[in-house]
């Protein structure tokens, strides 16, 4: 019945599944939905939409698919048969009504010239004094002001009201694809979490002790170590420069990481890596530290995770001397290359729309050191570039 | 059976459709939404309207899907069987019943509440899948099958910490709270406190509204944040004016503990309040 339907959110990317629409067809057969289009709307929102991020793009669709509805209605006002059209004027016309019709050259014409005018008339209308509608002066339409005016297919409209509901996209910004606030990034980067068992063996292992127990036949305690989260990360900033208009959410995602993991450093660069970073923005030239020591100091199974935008001359990244701010005796492509080969997992987080990546030399530049592992700043591209983080190689 | 709402509890049109339809599919009803909209709240007002026994089962980040079903206490049988209780014998003593088991097994047809599913483990849905399904479940202890009577209408709600397995979505009916609107919430208001100056209503929920604007607020005040606040300003006899001054020093809104919960958040407005301080001279 809805097959069209189910078949455009699939299009769409919806993950619905069959399953899923046969439970939409039993509600229905139930009849829960109780013959208005707002409630089917809810309840197939309900039964096919299982995560606030896709509800945007079902309102999408449904309005897309469902868009029948509007134009089922005007083809209502074109439709009246005309016979209905008489009774109604014998009902509701007063002789002299009646007599005003003839003025225009009795019903017939009437009919004849609202034929006419259908069928010069594209669209729906409001307003106006000459195409059929509501609200205006001409005779055709309803709710005119001319006292010739027939009272045509003025219905209130049932649909408008749902129509509207999906129309208004409240749920625009849960949508994946869209960026994103503190809270979902804290959702994305959990993926991250890892929990192992390391250190002290000090909590009860329950069912060890159970089953020592009972295989020696005296009371047998087996402790554990506590699961502790393992994940350990190192942060690169890019700040300044283009980077300003992103801060802000680069912040956000700074703050947010901050509590998820046990074991997190995160540094400041300017554009691209060099030979040095610093930990404070206030105190950047001051208080330099050298990139060797952070390639010594962090062993190799620490996560990195550069944020930036990428969008810089290619000079900057592929020849010594490159930067725009001092003198570099090595290219930034080599720092890069550098830790490419001593850390595992290191992705690149992109603030910048992916559709813009390929217009900026840079960000390809960057993308093909770092073997592709970039990633937007979208929820969709976290969990991508987390998933890619908790790749063990 | 029809849930309409409470007169302690608005429920958005939407909200209506999607517990119908649990109730009349017995199918699960997954609830999310932002904290405080009311989540856990709809579980005991639709057990209130549709006159039907709760049974809450709330998750912990240690709960285990077995432990919903039930336990065996080996540790107790243990210890008896060393001080030659008789109870020892009969393994159905040591069978503890879990939530799921009261729920399938009770004389009505109940609600059952699993409060916070994303806080176990996250194979937790998993492994309740089937059971939640079929509504049955076997002990192996005793080898019996514990079949439920009448399918309990099961209500599921999640903060987002996890995502939850797809498997588990495709057997759910799906619903999001949206935070509710201005008119949404002076109902919500008004089923609460019927008393409040409807004054002092208008304008504490534009000073609300305006918050929740604040841009790079960390924390938005909710329903219930808001709610507690109201609670606040009725005990102190708060003038409506005193929330419409927008004089410097009131920018910040009075009581303002109820609503901004933690410290970056009143800051913000601090400093905001002292911008505005010095733009009026």
């Amino acid at each position: 019945m809805f097959v069209n339907f189910f078949h455009e959110l699939k299009n769409a990317n919806l993950p619905v599944s069959l399953r899923e629409y046969l439970t939409l067809l039993e509600a229905m057969d139930k009849g829960i939905p109780n013959r208005k289009i707002e409630e089917f709307y809810y309840l197939s929102r309900s039964t096919l939409v299982k995560d606030e991020k896709n509800l945007d793009k079902f309102d999408q669709v449904f309005g897309h698919v469902f868009k029948g509805l509007e134009s089922l209605e005007s083809d209502e006002i074109a439709e009246i048969p005309e016979e209905w059209l008489k009774t109604l004027n014998e009902k509701f016309l007063t002789e002299e009504e009646k007599q005003k019709i003839e003025s225009m050259g009795g019903w017939d014409k009437l009919m004849e010239e609202l034929k006419k005018r259908l069928e010069e008339q594209e669209k729906r209308h409001e307003g106006g004094s000459k195409w059929i509608g509501t609200g205006g002066t001409s005779p055709y339409g309803s709710d005119g002001y001319n006292p010739e005016g027939i009272r045509i297919g003025q219905k209130e409209n049932k649909n408008y009201k749902a129509v509207k509901v999906w129309d208004k996209r409240e749920f625009k910004n849960l949508d994946k694809d869209v960026e994103i606030g503190t809270r979902n990034i804290k959702v994305a980067l959990r993926r991250l979490r890892k929990f192992a068992r390391d250190g002290a063996a000090d909590t009860l292992d329950l069912p060890g002790t159970i089953k020592n127990t009972a295989d020696k036949g005296y009371l047998d305690i087996s402790l554990v170590p506590e699961r502790r989260n393992k994940v350990k990360v190192l942060l690169f900033f890019d700040i300044g420069g283009s980077m300003d208009m992103h801060v802000k959410l680069c912040e956000e995602l700074f703050s947010a990481a901050k509590t998820e993991f046990k074991n997190m450093e995160s540094f400041y660069f300017h554009n691209c890596l060099y030979e040095s970073v610093w930990k404070d923005n206030r105190r950047r030239h001051t208080e330099k530290i050298d990139t060797w020591d952070i390639l010594h100091k962090y062993s190799s199974d620490y996560k990195v995770i550069f944020v930036g935008d990428a969008s810089m001359s290619p000079y900057e990244i592929t020849y010594p001397g490159g930067s725009v701010e001092h003198w570099n005796e090595e290219a930034g492509a080599e720092w890069l290359q550098r830790i490419t080969d001593i850390y595992q997992n290191v992705i690149w987080i992109n603030p910048v729309e992916t559709k813009h990546w390929e217009f900026t030399p840079s960000t390809q530049i960057i993308s093909q050191i770092i073997s592709d592992r970039m990633y937007p700043l979208t929820l969709d591209g976290l969990d991508k570039g987390m998933k890619e983080l908790s790749r063990n190689k | 059976m029809k849930f309409e709402g409470t007169k302690d509890y608005i429920a958005t049109e939407d909200l209506r459709i999607a517990v119908n339809a649990a109730v009349t599919l017995e199918r699960p009803l997954l609830i999310k939404g932002e904290p405080g909209t009311g989540k856990t709240v709809l579980a005991e007002e639709v057990s209130k309207a549709l006159k039907m026994p709760l049974i809450t089962w709330h998750i912990k980040s240690t709960t285990k899907a077995q432990q919903g079903l039930y336990e065996y206490d080996a540790i107790t049988r243990l210890r008896d069987s060393q001080l030659g209780d008789e109870k020892v014998k009969d393994i159905k003593n040591y069978i503890k019943q879990g939530k799921l088991w009261e729920a399938f097994e009770s004389n009505e047809r109940p609600i059952l509440l699993i409060d916070e599913i994303d806080k176990a483990d996250i194979e937790f849905p998993n492994d309740l899948l089937q059971e939640l399904d079929r509504m049955e479940f076997f002990v192996y202890e005793t080898n019996e099958t514990i079949k439920a009577t009448k399918r309990p209408v099961v209500i599921i709600t999640s903060n987002n910490e996890k995502e939850l397995p797809d498997a588990f979505l495709r057997r759910c009916f799906f619903h999001y709270i949206s935070f509710p609107d201005a008119e949404t919430m002076e109902k919500i208001v008004d089923v609460h406190y019927p008393k409040i100056k409807s004054k002092l209503v208008a304008e504490s929920l534009k000073v609300f509204y305006e918050l929740r604007d604040v841009p790079g607020i960390k924390k938005k005040p909710s329903t219930s944040e808001l709610l507690d606040w109201l609670k606040l300003l009725m005990n102190e006899d708060i003038k409506p004016e005193m929330l419409r001054e927008k004089n410097a020093n009131n920018l910040i809104p009075p009581l303002h503990g109820a609503l901004l919960k933690n410290e970056q958040d009143v800051h913000l407005f601090e400093r905001l309040a002292f911008l505005a301080r010095r733009e009026n001279g």
